[in-house]
């Protein structure tokens, strides 16, 4: 009598490891934004000099072991000024973000809930606005206000919240036809009490995990402004003014580019990676 | 052997007896485990030429998964094992994917429940129909086409021409259910294995779904029917097999197993079955075992003449994308009573929901109204009618997609409890309140923490009681409570209604696709076709002696036990 496996299964042990395991790339995009935070409570904790201070003996030196991301035209230590840029940079992205949201939800949700014509106007506004690139929106600010840190937080927040905008409203439509919405309203509660107990929560609930994915874009968009000169002005270590500064010696000294563009890369792509795995959590949860 | 040579080596002899009786499929000791979980722990059948076997079960029995080792489908993480799967001499536990894809469609035919998930959304039907054809590379495109119609109209699709040329989503459920069965039969397949072939479909449907099959077993093709519904397989097997948790409880010619059953299981099953001769009895067997217990039911009508909850007239007028006006209620009227239950029963499309929904005030009917108390309520301004709201709860199919997906079970009942006329004054008090509740509906304490994602089907529906009952409603309007629930559960929860009403006098608006639930619940009843009342009246009247012609239609297609 033969007893013949048609198919093999894939072992419990082996499936029980693969759901423990941490990936690689989570530690460190966890090791990179712990880094960052650190950086921007307390800088000194991580460096020992000023990012200021000038020493016209030292200038354009490559990395060493004083130096690690070298020195640049004042001999200031880039590294420092890499860590001292951090809350600005940070600060840009938070700011940039948080304002975009703020904008998405009240237009997102005025849109989903009111329906009808309210809703047709947003969202035809929205979609001009989505066409518009968000650059060529934050040099319109910057020509009309001159770059600063606010202008830069202003323009990179106005030019992203279309998209985000567009996303609350499809998550306030999809919520809203949830039976547990309905129920809520039988047993009596209000609209107002219905929409913060229940639709609010629950549409935004996906959304955390974008809005850290937007944190990272924003860092970009304001280094980008900012490496047009367009941004946060010298001697301000901001990473996208690093890039703009060490422009000109692009081909004598490199580090003055790859170092601050590195930095730049890195946290993109910690807190996106780290955004990424908070939404599978979140998706994992839901049923 | 070469994979071409297993693939040829499974044509059957045709010499072989294809006489009514012979035996065709042959399952030895038949085990599926995914990974240390074994869910078919050692079953044997035989399939014969003409004959029908029928494995009834509950979620969980192994079932299903019984119906894909039959056609190699058990997926990867899978293991199967027999002592013999023999089909006709070919030994199916050794088959290749590809000698599978010879198998399957020409040998055994297979039939889902879910039509709309299992035809290809894009594809035009007669496309879906003729695939298996063109899987087996019979006769050319043309060819193929006019046998898929061919296939349509022999499994009785009106204007098969025109049908095999629209898409799945055009057709109605029945007639999508039609075209797969069409497609399974293609090849004119010598076995036919259906998984839950009409669980999707309206009782007129399934009749005639049933009589199809039918007729193919007449002209010989052995069938394998797969349910949890016995009266179903009343109607259709010769033999039946009753598993759970993965065994063959019982196994017999179909007549004895459905009235002279030997296990207690299969007759727990039985009795759980709503129908008209369970009136005021209990469906589900009291934990401690023992005889049926009649239920109190002795109701005095106070307030005969004044009813709680009263349609006038209500009628509901949808405009759809088309621009084109679609009437889904039309002027249905009906009074509720304290203490009663009204069934409310139809097939798909027949506006009973969109009722429950006007009923409730969450809908305003485009004409006529509804009155609380002999007090207006869906004339009320949406402020003044919120305050009233606790008289009259809700309790809806899916209970899981009706909580907050946030919310544990003790947060959703205190909520409930919050809107009542008493709210609780301190945490404490709500506490105690809900677990009272949760007891009332059989949880208990433990299940205050627990978040109804990881309850049971029928857990979750006790929640969904319990938080109907929190604010001391008059009236609840129930939607296919049980419809989503195994018959067993079915029948405990049916019970819980039933209790319920006992205790606390409570109104049932009781909706149902189910004639034999209905029958068992209900009072009095309507009949809704087409967004109208075609016909109302005691339950007894309704079931003994029906007026209407779609009435008489509905308890003709009932599958009942008693037919075998």
């Amino acid at each position: 009598m033969s007893a013949t496996a048609v198919y093999p299964a894939r072992s419990p042990a082996r499936v029980r490891a693969a759901r423990l395991r941490v990936r690689p790339g989570t530690a460190i995009a966890f090791l990179v934004v712990a880094l960052v935070v650190a950086a921007v409570i307390a800088p000194g904790l991580l460096t020992s000099r000023s990012p200021y201070t000038i020493n016209l003996e030292h200038t354009l030196m490559s990395p060493s072991l004083s130096h690690p991301f070298g020195t640049d035209d004042a001999g200031r230590d880039l590294y420092t000024r890499v860590i001292y840029g951090a809350r600005e940079s940070l600060g840009i992205g938070l700011g940039a973000t948080g304002l975009a949201m703020a904008i998405a939800i009240l237009l997102g949700f005025v849109a989903g809930l009111a329906g009808g014509i309210v809703d047709t106007l947003i969202t035809r506004i929205l979609e001009v606005a989505f066409a518009f690139p968000v650059l060529l929106l934050a040099l319109l600010l910057i020509a009309i206000r001159g770059p600063s840190v606010g202008t830069e937080i202003v323009a990179v927040g106005i030019g992203s919240a279309p998209g985000y905008a567009r996303m609350v409203r499809g998550q306030v439509m999809h919520v809203r036809q949830a039976p547990y919405i309905e129920a809520a309203a039988a047993l009596g509660h209000s609209r107002w009490s219905v929409i913060r107990r229940h639709l609010f929560p629950n549409a935004m609930r996906p959304l955390v995990a974008v809005i850290t994915l937007g944190i990272g874009q924003s860092i970009v968009w304001a280094s980008a402004l900012a490496f047009l000169g367009l941004g946060v002005a010298p001697p301000s270590p901001e990473w996208g003014a690093l890039l703009d500064s060490g422009r000109l010696y692009i081909t004598t000294s490199w580090w003055l580019e790859i170092f601050p563009g590195l930095v730049i890369v890195l946290v993109a792509l910690s807190v996106t990676s780290l955004g990424r795995t908070l939404q599978h959590q979140l998706e994992g949860a839901s049923r | 052997m070469t994979a071409d040579a297993e693939a040829e080596q499974i044509v059957l002899d045709p010499a072989t007896d294809r006489a009514a009786g012979a035996p065709l499929l042959t399952v030895q000791n038949l085990r599926v485990s995914f990974g240390t979980a074994e869910v078919v722990k050692g079953i044997s059948f035989t399939t014969r030429v003409g004959r029908c076997i029928g494995i009834v079960g509950e979620s969980g029995s192994g079932k299903s998964v019984t119906a894909r080792t039959l056609v190699g489908l058990t997926g990867p993480n899978s293991q199967v094992q027999a002592d013999k799967i023999d089909l006709r001499g070919v030994d199916l536990t050794r088959q290749s994917q590809r000698s599978w894809r010879a198998i399957r469609g020409r040998e055994i035919g297979f039939i889902l429940q879910d039509a709309l998930a299992s035809l290809d959304q894009l594809r035009r039907v007669g496309d879906e129909v003729a695939e298996p054809l063109k899987v087996h590379r019979w006769g050319n495109k043309e060819a193929r086409q006019r046998r898929a119609v061919e296939l349509l109209a022999s499994v009785g699709v009106p204007e098969p021409e025109v049908k095999a040329r629209q898409r799945p989503y055009e057709l109605s459920g029945g007639l999508r259910q039609r075209a797969l069965i069409a497609s399974a039969i293609a090849l004119d397949p010598k076995l036919i294995v259906a998984d839950e072939p009409t669980t999707a479909l309206d009782v007129t449907i399934q009749a005639q779904v049933l009589d199809l099959l039918a007729e193919s077993k007449a002209l010989g093709t052995s069938i394998i029917l797969i349910s949890h519904d016995l009266s179903v397989v009343a109607r259709l097997a010769d033999e039946v097999v009753v598993m759970r948790a993965g065994e063959v409880v019982e196994h017999g010619p179909a007549q004895q197993v459905l009235q002279q059953p030997r296990h207690e299981y299969t007759q727990a099953l039985l009795d759980a079955v709503p129908s008209e001769h369970t009136r005021g009895t209990r469906l589900a067997r009291p934990p401690h075992g023992g005889n049926v217990v009649p239920l109190r039911r002795a109701r005095t009508r106070a307030g005969r003449d004044r009813p709680l909850l009263e349609a006038r007239n209500i009628t509901q007028v949808f405009r759809g994308p088309d621009k084109v006006d679609r009437t889904v209620v039309d002027d249905v009227s009906f009074q509720l009573f304290a203490g009663e239950t009204l069934g409310i029963v139809g097939e798909s499309g027949s506006g009973k929901t969109t009722s429950a929904r006007i009923a409730l005030s969450l809908l305003q009917p485009t004409a006529g109204e509804v009155l609380l108390r002999g007090q207006p309520w869906s004339a009320l301004p949406a402020p003044q009618r919120r305050p009233l709201r606790r008289q009259i709860g809700v309790i809806y199919q899916d209970p899981l997609s009706s909580f907050d997906p946030r919310w544990a079970v003790g947060r959703i009942i205190t909520d409930a409890l919050s809107r009542g006329s008493k709210p609780p004054s301190s945490r404490a008090e709500a506490r105690t309140r809900a677990i009272r509740l949760l007891e009332q509906v059989g949880l208990g304490e433990q299940h205050l923490a627990s978040s109804p994602l990881h309850l049971s089907g029928g857990q979750r529906q006790r929640v969904a009681i319990a938080r109907a009952l929190a604010p001391e409603p008059a009236v609840i309007v129930c939607d296919e409570p049980v419809s989503a629930l195994d018959v067993s559960i079915q029948a405990q929860v049916l019970d819980l209604f039933t209790d319920l009403q006992d205790e606390l006098g409570v109104s049932y608006l009781f909706i149902s696709h189910d004639l034999g639930v209905i029958h068992h619940m209900s009072d009095r009843i309507l009949v809704m076709k087409d967004g109208r009342v075609v016909e109302s009246g005691t339950a007894d009247e309704v079931f003994e002696r029906p007026r209407d012609p779609y009435t008489q239609r509905l308890l003709t297609a009932l599958p009942r036990l008693a037919q075998v």
